[in-house]
């Protein structure tokens, strides 16, 4: 499949001084590892999204509609016309800098086009070029260019090489932020079918069956009655969820990542044990059973059709409100967009939590509360019995997602519900942590297979700030809020600082619940000894052997 | 090539004043029409610019928060970088806008093999940019003396202070005006700026033409008013009777100027035309950037976009149809029986003949 991705050595070698010559005469270089395949014609037409066709990047035709060049132009100026913010980052960039270092691909690639105020004159130049006075007359001198093929194929290459983390947006005077930028660009490219498999394709299967993988209803409901299955292994706890249950009172939505692949359905467990000791009265959803929001990646239109669902399925099932799992882009999409795109809900209530009764003042409008500060106001009411020693064999730090630092500002609340559930908390250096934190590098839709040499550069920063408390603190457990976090750090952990595992926080939160009618904690979730673990009646066990290392 | 087309494009426009006013006389041109049409250019385009951009909406709540939001009343939101009211949306843009707060917390990075990186404080661009932008306050600010009479007395405060260094060589038979701070700051600042941009490999990079003439630019124009104010020494009071008549639309031309004052005021009406039309209005669009100036309270305040409108989606029904069967099996609840499902799905149109049929009987 992809091709062989080059030793830490050879990867960790950068350069980060630009070339002699002008950015505007050098080309991408579609490299196995380094460009992500298209998305395929099926998944575009199931979608409706233009130009669908077999195609690849490293072809020199692209198989563009015939007015390509009139459909990009079109797609410029409606949305100057729509996003104040576009046209604004389009005219008052002064190319002072500040955000050239801070993007994490151009840490790990040293690609000049990879500083975020290049990334934006990529399209900005164009903008120059065909649009303004100056630039049509002066062209290049005024910093403007023609809309050509090689352009495209340039977005097309750097577009996708843009997780949309917005760290550049912290250090601009002006806030220009990068991702909106990303965003607009992508959704530009889409008008003319130039789009990636790893998005088209989720994108395809959360419209059809809900999620991203594309879980037929039975299936979704299978995957999390085997996980049923292992918390009644390991715990002693049968569980009994329900799914698409009207009336139940709230709707619990989270990443479909967390349903069916590791780590992430350990904070799965996670969740479900968390709602058993507290005896919530929620359903899942198997139609609205994916949070994150391919759509995100893809334009704003397919962002408000994927994200209906959740409201749809809210007012369908009658809850009271919503509740959201861990993950980035989804809390990005809920926080700053829902409301807007598909709300408000007038059928649901404010969210109140039905244990504590704490009135989330701050989602009243869009009725949709986020796990982690869901559980940290149970912890704060001391809602759960909590044993954090259970989590002793850890010496945990916590990255915080892009998306849920800078658009949200969820800061405090996994800290706080980390530092309940466990005894080892060590925070990573204050320049790459909260609203400064770095991307895992995969995320917007990166995480694809054949992109991985391109993923491991750009979770270098992050990596590198791991392997810092790794080898100094101790660090052996990196957690997250982040579905994406959860499926691309442990590559990026093996090869960048081997020996570090990576969990959502509710996996955290579930290790240290002590459970009523719970059998003896010999195993945690993930079906290892729990080194924490000290058999009740001998005081001469084997649970001291348990040492780290044992499998 | 942009570096040099600025350097030329700046020296032109020396050469255009000293030439224009020195060589053919055109004082009237010089020192009436072009600043008169160069102050209209730059109200009107300012004006037009702001309004093009405000006009543009703002479809969605999309701040950057750099801080802790405001959830949990127990928790201490940052109010500062994550604003959850509309004064606090001022705090943050008033110190964006006199402190450059975004720029304080700029890093450097430091990467070196190995891989390690590091990351350290990197505060010279917010100095030189605090230097030149204040510098460039304070010296508009001390230009209204020679528009204004009687000159207001807090005019004359800040010139006190902005001369705090006074030297007096009077007393040397040498009579020099006060030195004012400001303009040397302003040197300074876009000297430092200017050096930054060749220096610093990456910004050099990225550099175009329209980074380098401001730059240029505006170093001319605090050369020549230093060199008009202390070297030169250019007759202020003339200076003033023109400003005076361009102030109260009855332009004077008084003789005995220095052409070198007339260099300087042409490139300042050649800034002043300028702006609209390129980076500097960054002055403008600072206060209008939506990742900025927004509050964060996107889930307890609807925010409505103006231009939202209807999509296809695919709902629950059309899902339940596609998979009825395998949910049945599964024990999920459904909406219809699949039962029921078939019999809607039966032919379509016997349908109303049917209703016709049920009508008549009625009947």
């Amino acid at each position: 499949m992809a091709a062989k991705t080059p030793s830490p050595e050879v990867v960790g070698k950068i350069d980060h001084h630009p070339p002699a010559q002008n950015w505007m005469d050098t080309k991408p270089e579609f490299k196995p590892g380094n460009y992500l395949y298209a998305g395929k014609a099926s998944a575009l037409e199931t979608v409706g999204l233009p130009n669908p066709r077999d195609w690849n990047p490293t072809d020199d035709d692209w198989k563009l509609p015939a007015d390509w060049k009139g459909t990009v132009r079109e797609g410029i100026a409606q949305r100057l016309e729509r996003f104040r913010s576009f046209k604004l980052f389009m005219d008052i960039c002064v190319r002072c800098g500040a955000c050239a270092d801070k993007c994490h691909f151009f840490i790990g690639t040293g690609d000049p086009k990879n500083m975020p105020v290049l990334r934006a004159e990529l399209i900005r130049s164009i903008y120059r070029g065909e649009f303004k006075t100056a630039g049509k007359i002066l062209g290049r001198l005024a910093g403007g260019r023609k809309l050509t093929e090689e352009v495209i194929k340039e977005w097309f290459y750097y577009f996708f090489q843009c997780t949309e983390c917005r760290r550049c947006s912290v250090f601009c005077p002006y806030g220009i932020d990068t991702a909106e930028i990303t965003i607009i660009a992508r959704e530009i490219i889409n008008l003319i079918g130039c789009n990636i498999d790893w998005i088209a394709s989720p994108v395809a299967n959360c419209f059809m069956t809900g999620n991203h993988l594309g879980l037929k209803p039975h299936t979704f409901k299978e995957n999390i009655e085997y996980l049923l299955d292992d918390i009644e292994e390991y715990v002693g706890i049968k569980i009994e969820p329900s799914f698409n249950r009207k009336g139940a009172e709230i709707l619990f939505v989270t990443p479909s990542g967390d349903v069916f692949a590791e780590p992430g359905i350990f904070t799965l467990m996670g969740y479900l044990m968390l709602f058993e000791h507290i005896g919530l009265d929620y359903t899942w959803s198997t139609y609205a059973s994916e949070g994150g929001n391919f759509g995100f990646f893809t334009s704003h239109e397919m962002m408000k059709r994927l994200n209906a669902k959740m409201y749809a399925e809210s007012k369908r099932l009658g809850v009271k409100w919503i509740l959201g799992g861990e993950c980035g882009h989804m809390w990005r999409v809920v926080h700053q967009y829902m409301n807007t795109l598909n709300g408000p809900p007038t059928w649901l209530d404010r969210p109140v939590s039905p244990i504590t009764g704490t009135v989330f003042e701050n989602a009243v409008s869009t009725k949709m509360v986020h796990i982690t500060e869901f559980t940290a106001d149970l912890i704060k009411n001391n809602k759960l019995k909590l044993d954090p020693s259970q989590n002793d064999h850890y010496t945990v730090t916590f990255h915080d997602s892009c998306n849920t630092s800078r658009g949200m500002g969820m800061l405090e609340e996994p800290r706080y519900v980390i530092n309940n559930v466990c005894n080892n908390f060590v925070d990573m250096a204050p320049q790459v942590i909260r609203e400064n934190t770095f991307c895992c590098g995969s995320g917007s839709g990166l995480n694809a297979g054949e992109y991985l040499e391109m993923r491991l550069r750009g979770g270098l920063p992050r990596a590198n700030a791991v392997k810092r408390v790794a080898e100094d603190k101790g660090v052996n457990m990196l957690s997250c809020v982040c579905a994406i976090d959860r499926a691309v750090f442990p590559a990026l952990m093996d090869y960048w600082v081997p020996g570090t595992e990576v969990c959502g926080v509710s996996e955290l939160v579930a290790n240290a619940l002590v459970m009523e009618g719970q059998g003896e904690r010999e195993y945690n979730l993930r079906g290892e000894e729990n080194p924490s673990y000290v058999p009740p009646e001998e005081p001469e066990g084997e649970g001291e052997a348990g040492e780290e290392g044992e499998e | 090539m942009g570096f040099l087309f600025s350097v030329v494009a700046v020296l032109v426009l020396v050469g255009i004043a000293l030439v224009g006013v020195g060589g053919l006389g055109l004082k009237v041109l010089f020192g009436v029409i072009i600043p008169y049409a160069a102050v209209l250019t730059f109200f009107a385009g300012l004006v037009y610019r702001v309004v093009d951009w405000a006009r543009s909406p703002v479809p969605f709540r999309i701040p950057t928060t750099c801080g802790q939001e405001k959830s949990l009343p127990w928790i201490k939101p940052n109010k500062i970088d994550n604003p959850c009211s509309g004064g606090m949306v001022l705090l943050r843009m008033a110190f964006e806008v006199l402190t450059f707060r975004s720029l304080f917390r700029n890093m450097k990075l430091d990467y070196r093999q190995g891989p390690t990186i590091r990351y350290s404080s990197e505060k010279f661009l917010w100095l030189f940019a605090m230097m030149f932008h204040w510098a460039f306050l304070v010296v508009i600010i001390r230009h209204a003396r020679l528009f204004t009479e009687p000159i207001a007395q807090w005019l004359q405060t800040l010139e006190h202070l902005d001369g705090f260094l006074e030297f007096n060589l009077a007393t040397f038979g040498i009579g020099l005006p006060t030195i004012q701070i400001s303009g040397l700051v302003l040197l300074g600042g876009v000297s430092l700026l200017l050096v930054r941009r060749i220096v610093v490999p990456s910004v050099r990079y990225i550099s175009l033409a329209a980074d380098w003439f401001p730059l240029f630019l505006i170093t001319f124009i605090a050369l020549t008013g230093i060199l008009a104010r202390y070297v030169i020494r250019i007759d202020v009071v003339k200076v003033k009777e023109l400003a005076m008549g361009l102030a109260t639309f009855h332009p004077v031309v008084p003789d005995g100027i220095s052409v070198w004052f007339y260099v300087h005021f042409f490139l300042v009406c050649v800034l002043f035309a300028y702006f609209p039309f390129s980076k500097l209005m960054h002055l403008g669009g600072v206060f209008l950037s939506p990742t900025r100036n927004m509050v964060n309270n996107s889930r307890a305040v609807l925010h409505v976009n103006p231009w939202n409108y209807p999509v296809k989606t695919h709902d629950y029904h059309e899902y339940e149809d596609d998979f009825r069967e395998e949910m049945v099996e599964a024990g999920l609840p459904v909406e219809k029986t699949l039962e029921e499902a078939e019999a809607e799905k039966a032919p379509a149109a016997p349908a109303p003949a049917e209703a016709e049929v049920t009508e008549e009987k009625e009947d």
